[in-house]
């Protein structure tokens, strides 16, 4: 079979062989329930711990500030819901702020908070490079405001946010900021006193975990009220049996992205640039979207005039090369992405959506492979 | 790419489908699977097209087969082209046929136009019907072997260049035999039902629960009157009842009554006997032929006005303006305005129009 070029890492990760190492024996050998009071039971909760310490080590945070769960959407989910019905039962207010470039994960949890709770959003709005002005998240505060919501770094145009900035904000007026940090785990600095955020989720399969697991960094001190009850799991804020060698596998993907940041980030950024400039040369028409250097460093997209996103994805799958138009979540949808609206791409255009995201099987080869085929693809489609 | 070419083949997660794949692949053809979505519920049963379900049962079969398989959103364009002509014909007093336009306008328009894009050189259905390659270079569409199963009806409108791109690999099979041949190439779709007319109208095709949800301004009740203009009952709205109905009327009558017409002016609808039910002629207009050409007219023909309904033997006239004069050989109960009406010779598809 021919080679397939993988350039969907936004959408998903293959499981590191270090990390499927690491969770094996967890299935078969060391297998206790971590409640329990035995020598099995021990192991699974020593490895717990274990990971628990090694992923606040990364974040800067105490391990008791960690919530593992079960993927990205439960990790933000638990966020805006426990922060937002905790603050309401406190009777602190019901707006949260949130913006213009977050995923639907976030979008449609607020919009049911909106419409069913009594809660009202305000949405920052995204500048043409899908950025967010800080000025424009401290406008929006009101006494009731419970809950700031922005995005690290955005899923579909790769545009990280100048989170510390809202962060001071936030912590100004004494408002909790939670992050969707899932596209920028193992890219961009996780350190939560940095980035000033009281909340942070992450998705493991984002970062060569396995899919099925996620973790949510709640600040202490933060009012939470858990989503999920039963037993007194994760300090009763997410009841549940711990899926202990996801967890394990999570830690040690974590790490070993983190140590291998500052070296693959260089790699994957000028495989990036040296993508970009070529789709650019090749395709004169085509549009880099989300900012030109703010952007997560294996994140290329564009929009390209005349071409509709998913017969180009057709023809490059057919290609052996996998890509996306936006968030893996609204492949097959004829509807122009809400964020290319937002940052004012034209609707037209937006249809033509193109997100080849790197990550560390990409090689050099790759681009030159895909330099030679998306050129010829979009000459043949837009010949239409 | 193989010899024989690139074939796009619209599956629906049925077995008709599956096995119209299956004979591409065998036949040597580089053989790609796709899926429509046409419709947004997704709470619908298991037997419609576009249901998480039939998704599932399409990429199997792909797997099955080692052919690549996308599942299209077409939901946008589906419903400006076809839920709006469906709502808007019904409005006027008609009857649609939302089938039609959908393979004229969706399946092989947008999707042929799409199959051609990716470097393919036809598009497959599993419909039962044929074409022909004349000697003079022409395609012929034909009524598919299998009588009973014969979708040539809704597939009237299509033209020299959609049938110049066009495989219909079943059109020579009994559906009784696909089911058996499926099931000896292990596809798990052998015994799967039957994809739906009215594929979006919900479970059992049921039109009248679709046009309470999404069309609910055609609920406007009304009289229902005799052909004299005595007042029998009520009605719920004119998009319930079609010509030549019998049942669900709610009158007591000592004859047999039936729908006969459907005012729209009036917001009535009118009831007789089975007499003035009966008509021996009809006026079609959008006629469109096969060949791109009305032939030398009167000429005799046979011609079906419903889906279901047999040929009846009848004199066609083509007319200015694609219009058409079709005189019956007999009276017949339910001439449709709204229906299409489709002209034969033989098996041959000569094309059709829809009832005025």
């Amino acid at each position: 079979m021919r080679r397939v070029i993988y350039l969907d890492h936004s959408a998903s990760t293959p499981v590191d062989a270090r990390v499927l190492e690491v969770m094996m024996p967890f299935f078969t050998e060391y297998y206790g329930n971590p409640s329990g009071m035995h020598a099995q039971a021990r192991a699974s909760a020593q490895a717990l711990d274990r990971s628990r310490w090694e992923v606040a080590e990364i974040l800067g945070c105490k391990p008791k500030e960690i919530i593992f769960t079960s993927c990205g959407t439960e990790s933000n989910n638990l966020a805006i819901r426990g922060v937002a019905f905790a603050a309401a039962r406190a009777g602190k207010g019901r707006h949260i702020i949130t913006s213009a470039c977050e995923h639907s994960a976030v979008t449609q949890t607020i919009a049911q908070l909106c419409e069913h709770f009594g809660f009202q959003q305000t949405v920052v709005p995204v500048d043409r490079w899908g950025m967010i002005d800080p000025a424009d998240v401290e406008r929006a505060l009101r006494p009731d405001t419970v809950l700031i919501s922005i995005i690290y770094a955005n899923n579909e145009v790769g545009t990280i946010q100048p989170l510390a900035e809202i962060g001071a904000i936030a912590r100004a007026h004494g408002i909790p900021l939670h992050t969707d940090a899932v596209q920028a785990g193992g890219y961009l600095d996780l350190n939560v006193d940095r980035l000033n955020v009281d909340l942070l989720s992450l998705s493991g399969h984002k970062f060569y975990a396995p899919k099925g697991v996620g973790m949510l960094f709640v600040r202490e001190g933060v009012a939470l009220l858990p989503q999920q009850t039963g037993g007194g799991h994760e300090r009763g804020r997410r009841a549940g049996t711990e899926n202990v060698p996801y967890i394990v596998a999570l830690a040690k993907a974590l790490k070993l992205a983190h140590d291998m940041r500052p070296t693959e980030n260089e790699r994957l950024a000028r495989l990036r640039d040296h993508l970009i400039q070529g789709v650019q040369t090749a395709l004169p028409d085509a549009q880099l979207t989300g900012h030109p250097t703010e952007r997560l460093p294996h994140h290329a997209s564009f929009v390209i005039p005349g071409v509709e996103a998913n017969a180009l994805l057709m023809y490059l799958d057919m290609a052996g090369i996998c890509a996306a138009s936006g968030s893996a979540c609204h492949t097959g949808i004829a509807e122009p992405s809400a964020v290319l609206l937002a940052m004012g791409i034209p609707r037209q255009l937006a249809l033509g959506a193109l997100r080849l995201t790197l990550g560390r099987s990409n090689t050099a080869e790759d681009i030159e492979m895909v330099l030679e085929v998306l050129p010829a693809a979009v000459r043949q489609l837009s010949a239409l | 790419m193989t010899e024989r070419g690139t074939v796009v083949v619209a599956m629906s997660g049925g077995v008709d489908s599956a096995m119209a794949a299956a004979l591409l692949v065998e036949q040597g053809y580089t053989v790609i699977g796709i899926m429509l979505r046409l419709w947004a519920t997704c709470s619908m049963g298991d037997n419609r097209c576009c249901t998480p379900d039939s998704m599932a049962a399409a990429r199997q079969v792909a797997a099955q087969l080692n052919i690549p398989f996308y599942v299209l959103d077409y939901r946008e364009v589906f419903r400006h082209i076809v839920v709006d002509y469906f709502v808007s014909t019904y409005a006027a007093g008609r009857t649609p046929n939302p089938c039609i336009l959908c393979n004229e306008r969706i399946r092989f328009g947008f999707l042929l136009k799409q199959a051609l894009a990716l470097g393919a050189q036809y598009l497959a259905t599993g419909h039962y019907a044929r074409v022909r390659r004349t000697e003079a270079g022409t395609y012929q569409l034909l009524r598919g072997r299998d009588l009973s199963k014969d979708q040539s009806y809704v597939l009237h409108r299509l033209n020299q260049w959609q049938l110049q791109h066009v495989l219909f690999p079943l059109g020579d099979w009994l559906k009784s035999d696909v089911r058996r041949a499926a099931l000896q190439r292990g596809l798990m779709v052998h015994d799967r039902s039957d994809s739906q007319d009215l594929c979006f109208a919900g479970d059992n095709g049921d039109y009248r629960a679709f046009i309470a949800q999404y069309a609910p301004q055609l609920l406007r009740p009304g009289p229902i009157l005799d052909t004299s203009g005595t007042l029998l009952g009520q009605h719920q709205g004119l998009a319930f009842y079609t010509i030549g109905q019998r049942k669900g009327l709610g009158i007591a009558r000592a004859q047999r009554t039936y729908v006969v017409q459907l005012d729209p002016a009036r917001n009535a609808v009118i009831v007789g006997s089975a007499e003035e039910l009966g008509r021996d002629t009809l006026f079609a207009s959008a006629v469109h032929y096969i060949s791109g050409h009305a032939p030398p007219s009167p000429v005799r023909i046979t011609a079906r006005i419903r889906y279901k309904s047999p040929d009846v033997p009848a004199t066609l006239t083509c007319l200015e303006g694609a219009r058409a004069h079709v005189q019956f050989d007999w009276p017949l109960r339910d001439i449709t305005p709204g229906q299409a009406v489709v002209f034969y010779q033989g098996d041959v598809v000569l094309g059709g129009g829809f009832i005025e």
